[in-house]
């Protein structure tokens, strides 16, 4: 590949302006984390709030650390919370779960214990009839790893 | 192995919410171990789908992955307006199912 000066210049330019911008959602070694919720959003950028995820300051065991999540919706024909992503950016894969929800759930909450190899962010995404998401995160600081093997 | 624990309460109000916990022993390999002795990979083998039916109409489900732990615990919220049988649901990756059923009460 042959390039001139000016070239060069404009592609260094573009690298840096690629490697700062993704680096804004703080998402820093999370790019499986950020593809997931790309898939599951379908490109839309999810709101804070709405979304409240319940974990654990401190985890002493990742092999199971209890994940509560509640989202702020009527819960009617009308308006419901579709489903909530859970992912988790540190993991080796981010997938944790799905919830997928109907009116009949007469309240978007739901509990499960998850698996976390190490500290970091646990995020949930909340899917709503209306076409919007809405999004929460919360930091776990794991003292022993859930991936052993 | 995988038999399945629920708690659903007897008797609720019409237009009631009440929580449903579920719990299965499933080892859920995550297919990210290695065999220490072979150095190999174990296969991934782990519940991967969760569903709630009333009265024959699906009211929650979850898909799983790896990531969720051993033993797999849910809970979740059903409103209820008619007495009926809760089915539950459970699914691995070698197509094995796991279902029970509770009975509900509804005043």
């Amino acid at each position: 590949m042959n390039l001139n000066k000016r070239e060069l210049m404009t592609l260094g330019l573009g690298t840096v302006a690629a490697l700062t911008l993704p680096a804004l959602p703080a998402f820093a070694e999370g790019d499986k984390t950020a593809e997931r919720i790309k898939t599951f959003t379908g490109g839309k950028e999810p709101t804070a709030g709405k979304v409240s995820l319940s974990t654990p300051e401190i985890a002493e065991n990742g092999n199971t650390v209890p994940v509560s999540v509640t989202v702020d919706s009527p819960m009617s024909e009308e308006s419901y919370v579709q489903s909530v992503l859970i992912l988790a950016d540190g993991n080796p894969e981010p997938g944790i779960a799905t919830f997928n929800f109907s009116p009949m759930s007469g309240e978007a909450a739901a509990t499960t214990r998850i698996r976390l190899a190490k500290t970091q962010n646990v995020v949930a995404v909340a899917k709503m009839n209306d076409g919007s998401f809405f999004m929460d995160k919360k930091l776990v600081k794991v003292t022993i790893g859930g991936c052993g093997g | 192995m995988a038999r399945p624990r629920v708690k659903v309460p007897k008797k609720a109000s019409k237009g009631e919410v009440i929580t449903i916990k579920t719990l299965i022993s499933h080892k859920m390999e995550s297919g990210q171990r290695k065999d220490r002795k072979t150095g190999e990979k174990i296969p991934r083998n782990i519940i991967n789908k969760f569903t709630a039916k009333f009265n024959g109409k699906e009211v929650f489900s979850v898909d799983i992955e790896p990531a969720v732990s051993a033993n797999p615990y849910l809970q979740f919220s059903v409103k209820v307006s008619e007495s009926g049988e809760f089915e539950f649901i459970w699914v691995d990756d070698d197509k094995k199912t796991y279902a029970t059923k509770k009975k509900i009460t509804v005043e």
